[in-house]
């Protein structure tokens, strides 16, 4: 147990967590997260074997540092309390609050998650939380659910169900995610949490999931819910910096602490002007690399 | 006796045989040895026909009797009608005891599992056998041994005169009246008659069967008159649905898309890989998928093959379309695509004693760079198994994996390392179909594992990012999975022997016994 708010999370792969085949080596294909999935993967009568499957799953399987997610039911079903004391007394890192529109959400969650700590005698504050925003009032209240908890490390946009409240579907296209995804990418900024995209579902248009993974990528999520493995390596590339970003952040960094070390403060790279304001962008970018695993400098 | 690698052939066995213990891959390199020649009855004059009315006929003319061996081919695969209608004849007639030499038997061969149970087939050599002769053999049913061998071992059988053919059946697409035959054309489209061209050759008797007959010559003939006897028309040979498929589409399956992944990476390191190499790979989904990206590279890297070779899939046959390879060797087509590249050119059938067999004067094999193999289990010693599952039933072919892996410089085994809850990787296998000797590397979900002997693959991965491990660490991974599965319990009788590919034993198959809990 490694409580980690700000880990790399480029890639968060849904995975039913009744299904053994599934969930006994998804680590092979080197997701950042996975999310185990209790709710809409797991029919109504199965919820209590899913639990099972889950729990053993979380106590015996190395995930080889893959942050284990579990997504529990919604707060206006029978089952979701009993879902808490299960991620909890497996273990799991995180517990991704389907539908949440407030921070009252949030916290009803988070005080169950409090109970099942004690009750399995984890550390409090060890398992993390993750809100999934599903709806118009949940997408309106974003920075609410963003600062409501100090466990919470991100938040999520569902498109499938908030494009039903909204009144129109998934398009392909974007434009009807346009809206939620600007509003929670700001709300999470401002907060200074995680903010992670829906799920692409058309495994067989791998060209339109690179299209929209490149414009979240642009727009400044922190990552993609993913469906398939084959989604990974894609969401890695577009997420890893280039060789050339990461050469230019170096230049940044070390230029920076030189330059005001001299007492200047505007001056070339490359040339660029560059300032103190690219230092933090620089430093992320190299952060970004080491994590991606591409950086080997002494930065 | 303990062979070279380390299964005790009992006595008897050898006796029975005449045969001796495998020795290591090289160990009858350089043998010299007369080849045996057909008993052939000739035609001179003109007006005879060798067509005739049907196979009870042809069996008669042949002169069918107790004892024989009947010679087959499995070009048609599950697809093929002529083992069951050619025995079901024989078994008519009430002939016993006759001995089964095909080049494969598959599922569609399940009706001549009564036949063996009354004693009318009391031996089988074949690559392998599935479905429920596999079954039969495995419960002891079958009187006298099953012999497995490669599609190269077939071939050194024959010519050595080990196995004596006595009539031959060679179902074909296309054939004339004087016994001209045809892979291509007709309503089973089968590509080539590689397996059958050692039956054509030296074959006692050799009948064409045939559901489309053409007019003299059918020419260029796969199999040529001069060395057929008698020519029988029949309604249908084979399900032409099952001969030649739709090209398979491409795998989706992330695990095998992985594998096939590294594999590349593998290829593209090794110093075999540059202009002129020459590759084989299978039918299985890592495997098409492997040369679906190796294609990609080449075209990146510009590097151009010298040649494709084996049974051929549309990604080796797209090769050729878009010029990434000079030429290809057919010994099998497995999809329409396949069968459909044969009118290139450059799409060049040889026979199984051209590809692979170790008692000629060289075979493609010997020149081939790489080949990629699937394994049912590859064990610490890196030993093959793709005969017998690990339930201890014959489930499986060797085909041409010994042949290959004993001619290629750098032979690749991919196989998951779970097969369903089955390690993949173990400490031994069921039974050794491959020599560890002839296997370079195994790649799995889990890691690579490369042969300690190759020291200079190891040498040339120093630096290559891909997840390498012992053979062991994978063994260990899978076993902490999967538990360490309890051994199969067989009984004293041997079934069948795995013999070698230059006819020595491999291996030998045991009776299966019903499961018991240990105490």
């Amino acid at each position: 147990m490694n409580p980690n708010k700000k880990r790399l999370r480029r890639t968060m792969m849904f995975l039913n967590a009744q299904k053994p085949a599934l969930i006994k080596d998804p680590y092979i294909y080197k997701p950042d997260s996975i999310m185990l999935d209790l709710e809409d993967a797991v029919a109504q009568n199965q919820k209590d074997v899913a639990r099972f499957s889950l729990y053993h799953a979380l106590q015996e399987i190395d995930y080889h540092g893959v942050e284990r997610v579990v997504r529990i039911n919604g707060l206006d079903t029978p089952y979701w309390q009993e879902d808490v004391r299960v991620c909890v007394a497996g273990g799991c890192d995180a517990i991704r609050i389907p539908k949440t529109e407030s921070a009252e959400d949030v916290h009803r969650v988070e005080q169950a998650v409090i109970a099942a700590e004690k009750e399995f005698g984890r550390e409090e504050g060890s398992t993390l939380l993750m809100a999934a925003i599903e709806s118009a009032r949940g997408v309106m209240r974003a920075m609410d659910v963003c600062e409501s908890s100090e466990r919470l490390f991100g938040i999520a946009l569902s498109g499938g169900d908030y494009t039903k409240d909204m009144q129109t579907h998934i398009t392909g296209t974007g434009i009807e995610l346009m809206g939620a995804r600007q509003n929670m990418l700001i709300a999470a900024r401002a907060a200074g949490v995680q903010c992670f995209d829906t799920v692409y579902t058309n495994l067989d248009d791998m060209e339109g999931f690179r299209k929209d993974v490149e414009s979240i990528h642009l727009m400044g999520f922190d990552g993609k819910s993913i469906v398939n493995p084959r989604q990974i390596n894609i969401v890695h590339e577009i997420f890893t910096p280039t060789q050339k970003d990461i050469i230019f952040a170096e230049k940044v960094v070390k230029e920076i602490d030189e330059k005001s070390a001299q007492g200047i403060g505007v001056f070339t790279v490359d040339g660029k002007m560059i300032d103190i304001a690219f230092y933090d962008g620089a430093k992320r970018t190299i952060s970004l690399a080491k994590a991606s695993g591409v950086y080997k400098g002494e930065l | 006796m303990i062979n070279a690698v380390g299964r005790d052939i009992p006595e008897e066995i050898i006796e029975m045989t005449g045969k001796e213990v495998f020795q290591g891959v090289h160990y009858r390199d350089g043998y010299t040895y007369k080849k045996d020649g057909p008993n052939t009855k000739c035609v001179i004059n003109n007006q005879g026909s060798k067509l005739v009315e049907n196979i009870h006929e042809v069996l008669v003319k042949c002169g069918i009797k107790d004892g024989m061996t009947l010679g087959f081919h499995h070009h048609f695969r599950e697809g093929d009608y002529i083992v069951n209608m050619v025995m079901k004849e024989v078994h008519d007639m009430g002939i016993k005891d006759i001995t089964i030499c095909a080049s494969s038997l598959g599922k569609a061969h399940d009706p001549i599992v009564p036949y063996i149970e009354d004693g009318t087939i009391t031996n089988i050599q074949s690559s392998g056998v599935r479905g429920k002769i596999g079954d039969a053999i495995s419960h002891g049913k079958l009187k006298g041994l099953a012999i497995m061998r490669s599609h190269g071992g077939r071939v050194r059988a024959i010519e050595s005169g080990e196995t004596r053919i006595d009539i031959a059946f060679i179902g074909t697409p296309t054939c004339d009246d004087y016994g001209n035959c045809r892979g291509i054309g007709g309503k089973s489209n089968c590509g080539v008659l590689s397996y059958a061209m050692v039956d054509g050759n030296y074959a006692d008797k050799v009948v064409a069967i045939t559901d489309t007959l053409v007019p003299f010559p059918n020419f260029p003939a796969h199999i040529s008159m001069t060395n057929v006897d008698y020519v029988v028309e029949v309604d249908a040979i084979g399900d032409p649905n099952k001969i030649a498929t739709g090209a398979a589409k491409p795998t989706t399956d992330m695990r095998k898309l992985m594998m096939a992944d590294y594999c590349t990476e593998f290829v593209v390191n090794t110093p075999y890989f540059k202009d002129g190499f020459s590759y084989q790979t299978g039918v299985g989904g890592a495997s098409i998928a492997s040369t679906i990206s190796l294609a990609k590279i080449m075209k990146e890297r510009n590097v151009r093959m010298r040649f494709g070779v084996g049974g051929l899939t549309k990604p080796m046959c797209d090769l050729l379309i878009n010029d990434q390879v000079d030429c290809l060797l057919d010994t099998q087509d497995f999809d329409l695509a396949a069968v459909e590249s044969v009118k290139n050119l450059k799409h060049f059938r040889i026979s199984a004693g051209e590809y692979a067999d170790p008692f000629n004067k060289g075979a493609v094999v010997n020149k081939l760079d790489f080949v990629i193999l699937a394994a049912l289990e590859v064990d610490v010693h890196f030993n093959c198994n793709v005969v017998v599952g690990s339930d201890g039933m014959i489930t499986g072919a060797q085909g041409g994996h010994p042949d290959t892996a004993a001619g290629a410089k750098c032979t690749i085994v991919i196989a998951p390392l779970l097969q369903g809850r089955i390690p993949a990787i173990c400490t031994d296998v069921t039974t050794v179909t491959t020599p560890g000797e002839s296997i370079d590397v195994v790649i799995t979900d889990y890691g690579i594992a490369i042969n300690p002997a190759r020291q200079d693959l190891i040498e040339c991965m120093k630096d290559v990012n891909l997840p390498f491990k012992t053979i062991e660490e994978l063994r260990d991974i899978a076993y902490s999975m999967s538990g360490e599965p309890e051994k199969v319990q067989f009984g004293d009788r041997v079934v069948g022997i795995i013999e070698s590919r230059d006819g020595t034993i491999m291996d030998v198959v045991r009776e299966v016994k019903d499961f018991t809990f240990a105490e």
